[in-house]
């Protein structure tokens, strides 16, 4: 595979052992491009059983009534699946994946300032990741809650719920100290030359991730710590037969899971900033307002948790002014969208998958933003709250978002991470497919949340029976286009014809580089440009 | 390699700073038992403020550190604050 | 192939770890905050209950150990000013005070806790049952708080251990201390947080 560079010092990181061999030049490695590519197949092997859980609940909505499972047997499904799909695949993935991977050669640096803290992230990922497996199977039962865990509800069932806080807690702390090492590299490491406003936009965006993962992840930890304490001990916190209060409890989890939501979203518009440059040859429209915005929508989504709670019996100021927030919260995100639209405009645009991907992002994230902006506003909310429309956005947000951003970044980098390339129309079909499945799955839930779907029930009257049959169909076809990019992928890393250095003809540091690059990512001196996106 | 750079602090700047910290705790001692009122309470966590700003600033030499990280430890004090405004927010007005 | 493999792992930069470090505190602090916002709440609601179970607490123990952790604050300071001057004997000598006051104050949080489980408090006994809202926050609170303040408690002195160890075996000296530096930056953190928590859990008027 090291066919591809001249230099005769030039080792691939595919190739490069260190000091075990086999199976523990991986788990020992502190490189952190093979510690991205332990997360991404952890991430992706997660992502494919909450896919799994995904579809059967499909099943399930297929007809009114019990269809394949009960009540309590869905109940848990969407726990696991909730669980599995926000704490172990959409918080750590982009910024764990693409973010150890890219952000050091981004900054032209050799590596994250902590290589052995960044391993230790990913063992106790896994540690965390087999806790919430485990929590499914010991004997108390799999937790029913949902993956928010409300009191009082979480404090008093009687199924495994210490066992899955006790995960997400760990799960915590592996994203922390992600953080902590993302921040620290782009302080210190980054090359000679390169100021902040020299960086590209992704690690401007994993820089904002990372102060949210490290300020807000110790909220949810020491709330968790607390229903533990609670159901263990009998202290009394949120459960009101113990004196406590259950709206505090989603006071202090919305404090860290509504910024955990830009976690998820700001390495995703990151990618996208870092694609429609690339793949429209031109100078990416607004460099600081893109840069600046990413910092904002980290400050200011701190404080609008609130807009989760309209309906809890929260202070009729408190609703106004956490409505207030978030439609302030909303600018700096359409500033991107605004900003990737205008960098399109002459651009020499060459459509290939990972730009169509990006594009399939802007359009889904569009219909996730605005429908956002429904739910933020107080009035619009108190008749939709708890319906499959919030089940919709969040899903044209995170899956059509995040998700769609995660498929554009490794149609996008896989190249460079394996020195291979894919083929672009099996690439293009399953996008295709991925598209109209993803549509079709969630753009109903939308209409019969309207008309009154509550979310989480496992039974619905016979008048959402066609909507439910579509969104089931949608499914379905998801899931082909799914596997039909999995397979593309996987062919292509494995098998697929030589990648050179540069295929997309990008101007970031990565593409400076051989693919696959070199153990320490930079055999000469990088080259510093002023501008990072400097197409002439 | 030496690359430490931190400030030192001779041993009689560090018990100055002890004997301030004492006294302050004497004092907040004190005025719990003196009757203020609803101002018991703020002038016992004015007094708390002032005692971490001393341990911050002179133990923990951030003093002498970079002026980043002197905004970045502020920073993170405003959004305590803040988070815990905009709770109140809710519990003030129900 | 050789040059490539040790070069990441000998790469040292002192700014970066204390900075790591720093950012660590960050967490703990917000980890604590997410504890001082419920008790902010709690003692909004109930000032009176907060008022009557705080007169079931010893200022006198609380006010040793506030004075036991500041002192403790300042000798591993100074352990710190010891190192930097390359004066191994007193660097020792510190953080064995530090250590020292570190055991004083668990003992005595041992006895203040021992006592309220003597007369039947602690968290899920039958008197906690029978306490009304407000008492049983307060005390689940306390109980909470200080124990988790304890168990960082016990975390400091762990890393302080290590530092002392690893000064005897001269692989912390005055050239490379950032282990004891970031040590003492986390035993400053306890220091700070119990400044919050003496008068707000022992001093309420």
């Amino acid at each position: 595979m090291s066919n591809v560079s001249a230099n005769s010092e030039y080792v691939s990181y595919l190739d490069h052992h260190g000091k075990y061999k086999g199976i523990m030049s991986w788990i020992m490695a502190t490189d952190h491009k093979r510690i991205a590519l332990l997360y991404m197949y952890s991430i992706m092997t997660f992502f494919i059983i909450g896919v799994v859980l995904g579809i059967m609940m499909k099943l399930e909505m297929l007809t009114p009534g019990e269809t394949i499972m009960k009540a309590k047997m869905y109940n848990s499904v969407f726990t696991l699946h909730g669980i599995l799909m926000i704490f172990m695949v959409v918080i750590p993935g982009l910024s764990a994946v693409f973010g150890n991977f890219f952000l050091p050669i981004h900054i032209g640096a050799k590596d994250v300032s902590f290589p052995k803290l960044n391993r230790f992230s990913w063992w106790i990922f896994v540690v965390g990741s087999i806790m919430a497996v485990l929590s499914q199977v010991l004997k108390d039962g799999p937790p029913d809650t949902g993956w928010t865990f409300y009191a009082p509800y979480s404090t008093t069932t009687s199924s495994n719920v210490i066992m899955a806080t006790a995960a997400a807690f760990v799960l915590g702390f592996s994203s922390i100290l992600t953080g902590l090492n993302f921040i620290v590299t782009i302080h210190q490491l980054r090359a000679p030359g390169m100021k902040f406003f020299n960086m590209p936009l992704f690690p401007w965006a994993l820089y904002a991730t990372a102060w949210i993962q490290l300020l807000a992840t110790p909220v949810i930890g020491i709330t968790l710590l607390m229903l533990i304490a609670e159901r263990a001990f009998h202290i009394g916190f949120f459960d009101p037969a113990l004196g406590g209060d259950p709206l505090l409890f989603q006071h202090l989890f919305w404090i860290y899971s509504h910024p955990a939501v830009y976690v998820m979203m700001l390495p995703a518009m990151g990618v996208i900033t870092e694609i429609i440059p690339t793949f429209c040859q031109r100078q990416i429209y607004g460099y600081k307002a893109v840069a600046v915005s990413s910092l904002a929508i980290a400050g200011v989504g701190f404080l609008v948790w609130g807009h989760h709670m309209y309906t809890s019996g929260m202070s009729d100021t408190a609703r106004w002014f956490f409505s207030l927030l978030t439609f302030i919260v909303a600018v700096p995100s359409a500033i991107k969208v605004f900003n990737w639209i205008t960098t399109m405009y002459k651009g020499s645009i060459d459509v290939k998958p990972p730009f169509l991907y990006a594009l399939a992002f802007i359009f889904l994230f569009i219909i996730g933003g605005t429908t956002g902006l429904l739910l933020g506003s107080v009035a619009t909310n108190v008749q939709v709250h708890d319906t499959a429309f919030v089940v919709a956005h969040f899903h044209y947000i995170i899956f059509g978002g995040m998700g769609f951003a995660f498929f554009a970044a490794i149609h996008y980098w896989l190249p460079k991470m394996y020195g291979r390339m894919y083929d672009f129309k099996m690439a293009n079909i399953g996008l295709v497919i991925n598209f109209i499945g993803f549509n079709l799955l969630y753009f109903p839930q939308f209409v019969i949340g309207i008309q009154g779907m509550p979310r989480r029930y496992f039974d619905y009257p016979a008048k959402f029976q066609p909507a439910q049959l579509v969104s089931s169909i949608g499914g379905f076809i998801l899931v082909t286009g799914l596997i039909i990019m999995i397979y593309t992928l996987v062919k292509g890393a494995r098998k697929g014809a030589p990648a050179p250095a540069n295929p997309w003809r990008g101007s970031t540091l990565e593409w400076q580089i051989p693919s696959p690059p070199s153990v320490e990512n930079f055999d000469e001196e990088p080259v510093i440009k002023e501008n990072p996106y400097d197409y002439k | 390699m030496a690359n430490n750079t931190t400030h030192t602090i001779e041993y009689q700047s560090l018990s100055k700073t002890l004997l301030i910290l004492l006294f302050l705790t004497f004092v907040t001692i004190t005025i719990a038992s003196v009757h203020l009122g609803a101002f018991t309470l703020a002038v016992a966590l004015l007094i708390a403020c002032v005692k971490s700003f001393i341990v911050l600033s002179n133990f923990m030499h951030l003093k002498y550190e970079s002026l980043l990280l002197r905004i970045l430890v502020g920073m993170v004090f405003v959004l305590f604050a803040l988070i815990v405004a905009i709770t109140f927010i809710d519990y003030a007005f129900r | 192939m050789s040059q490539h493999t040790a070069h990441i792992e000998e790469h040292r930069d002192d700014e970066a770890s204390k900075l790591g470090m720093w950012l660590f505190i960050f967490t703990e602090l917000l980890l604590f905050g997410g504890l001082f916002l419920v008790y902010s709440i709690f003692r909004m609601q109930y000032p009176v209950e907060f008022r009557e179970c705080s007169l079931e607490l010893s200022v006198t123990i609380g006010a040793i150990n506030t004075v036991v952790l500041l002192f403790s604050s300042m000798t591993v300071a100074m352990s710190m000013t010891a190192i930097q001057k390359n004066d191994m004997k007193k660097a020792l000598l510190y953080i064995g005070v530090t250590l020292f006051c570190a055991a004083i104050f668990l003992v005595n949080k041992y006895f203040e806790w021992s006592g309220k489980f003597h007369h039947g408090l602690y968290p899920g006994s039958e008197l906690m049952k029978l306490l009304d809202r407000g008492h049983h926050l307060y005390f689940s609170l306390y109980f909470f708080m200080t124990g988790l303040h304890a168990l960082h408690i016990i975390i400091g002195m762990t890393l302080l251990f290590v530092c002392f160890f690893k000064m005897k075996k001269q692989s912390i000296h005055s050239q490379d201390y950032v282990l004891l530096e970031n040590s003492a930056l986390y035993w400053h953190l306890v220091d700070l947080i119990w400044i919050f928590l003496f008068p707000l859990m022992y001093l309420i008027s």
